[in-house]
């Protein structure tokens, strides 16, 4: 049986992609971000899975605004580092458990939640940062990752009760399959930000620490809150931690939290981390 | 009964919904087009002439000459797709970001820096700092 052993929170900023590939992580500008996750090496060293379960959202990149998914699961073999705009990250190319993601879509339809499957399509820096960050630069990813994508980018986003209710339908699906193995369920974006306007830099780091404090212990408030508030509060696309909240869900409901990381700012926005285990 | 839409006294803040993704279609399936680099190569070449293929309006196609990036998103855009722009002009989220508000990239970049902008006073339209 497929087992979910723990949970990886962490924003995927395309510039901390643009630092790792062009070996400027130990700039004074950089290094603080990158020495919290340091501790994150070591755990991944000791916790390979064998799959990463990782929620994303896509930037125009996969999806273009000709179809709008607000859940879609890859199912294909692999996939490729997308072109954003400066060509690919040289990063490896993203193996599926595509066996996995089959049955996973299979059982969460069966469990009311409609996903879209994608056969075809390239991983943005959404997908590959949080990887660079836990795994650094090897030569292939030490692990299989199913991506996840929500849809983040044309409001509104899906609650985040029907994430953190996805969530626990995703470890309904994860532990009815028939193989043997590990699985993480990896949360990405956030923290706050604001990428547009006049109002373009804003950080809460108020509302940023409430929300690591209580999607560890008490997630179920955490899903309550109401779409005005990410955009008032955390800006307008610090909406994608609603994208934890999947990743919370999939787990137990009291974890052992292994590791917490916050830093301002990364680029225009606050990094957050978190490394979230499911008691043996 | 209307939908409601409680994000529209968020000041300098354009939430790109449903009725914005509808206006501004074309506009970011122009920004999307540049992903791919001999589609780069020709806007480059002739920025207007590269627009004038794609169903915009002026003013969007406007917007897009003068790299006005507020103007774009009154006019459709979305942040996401636009950054297609600004990144085949070779240019930083960061940097572009500090064009939308008003103050020098040195500026914005030292805001950051020092914790970014506050939410304080910049909730509502209208609030005073």
């Amino acid at each position: 049986m497929a087992k979910i052993t723990a949970g990886v929170a962490t924003s995927h900023v395309p510039a901390i992609g643009a630092a790792i590939d062009l070996g400027k992580t130990q700039t004074d500008y950089w290094k603080p971000l990158f020495d919290g996750f340091e501790y994150s090496k070591e755990w991944m060293k000791e916790n390979t899975p064998d799959v990463v379960f990782l929620v994303y959202n896509d930037h125009g990149s996969a999806f273009d605004m000709n179809i709008i998914p607000t859940f879609a699961i890859g199912c294909a073999e692999e996939f490729q580092p997308a072109d954003e705009g400066w060509g690919p990250r040289k990063v490896p190319v993203v193996k599926n458990h595509a066996r996995l993601a089959s049955h996973i879509a299979q059982s969460m339809i069966e469990q009311e939640f409609d996903l879209t499957l994608i056969n075809r399509m390239d991983v943005d820096h959404g997908l590959t940062v949080p990887l660079s960050l836990m795994f650094g630069q090897p030569e292939e990813w030490p692990c299989l990752v199913i991506p996840f994508a929500v849809g983040v980018v044309q409001y509104p986003a899906p609650l985040g009760r029907r994430c953190y209710a996805l969530g626990k339908a995703l470890r309904q699906a994860v532990e009815t399959f028939d193989e043997d193995l590990n699985v993480q369920v990896w949360g990405t974006g956030g923290m706050s930000h604001q990428l547009q306007g006049p109002r373009a830099g804003l950080i809460n780091q108020e509302f940023d620490q409430q929300f690591l404090e209580d999607i560890v212990n008490d997630p179920e408030t955490v899903a309550e809150i109401p779409h005005i508030d990410y955009l008032r509060e955390a800006g307008s696309e610090g909406i994608e931690l609603v994208m934890w909240l999947i990743m919370r869900g999939a787990l137990n409901q009291k974890v052992v939290e292994k590791h917490r990381h916050y830093h301002v700012p990364a680029s225009n926005t606050a990094v957050g981390h978190l490394i979230l285990e499911n008691p043996q | 009964m209307p939908l409601k839409k409680p994000y529209c006294d968020i000041p300098g803040t354009i939430v790109f919904d449903a009725e914005m993704s509808r206006i501004g279609y074309h506009l970011n399936q122009f920004a999307a087009s540049l992903m791919k680099a001999e589609n780069r190569e020709r806007f480059f070449a002739d920025q207007r002439a590269y627009l004038d293929e794609w169903p915009m309006s002026e003013e969007q196609k406007q917007a897009v000459l003068d790299r006005d990036y507020n103007r774009m998103m009154e006019l459709g855009g979305n942040i996401y797709f636009l950054a297609k722009i600004f990144s085949s002009d070779g240019l930083s989220f960061e940097y572009a970001a500090s064009t939308m508000t008003g103050v020098t990239p040195e500026t914005y970049r030292e805001m950051m820096l020092k914790g970014g902008r506050s939410p304080d006073g910049n909730r509502f339209i209208g609030e005073s700092e």
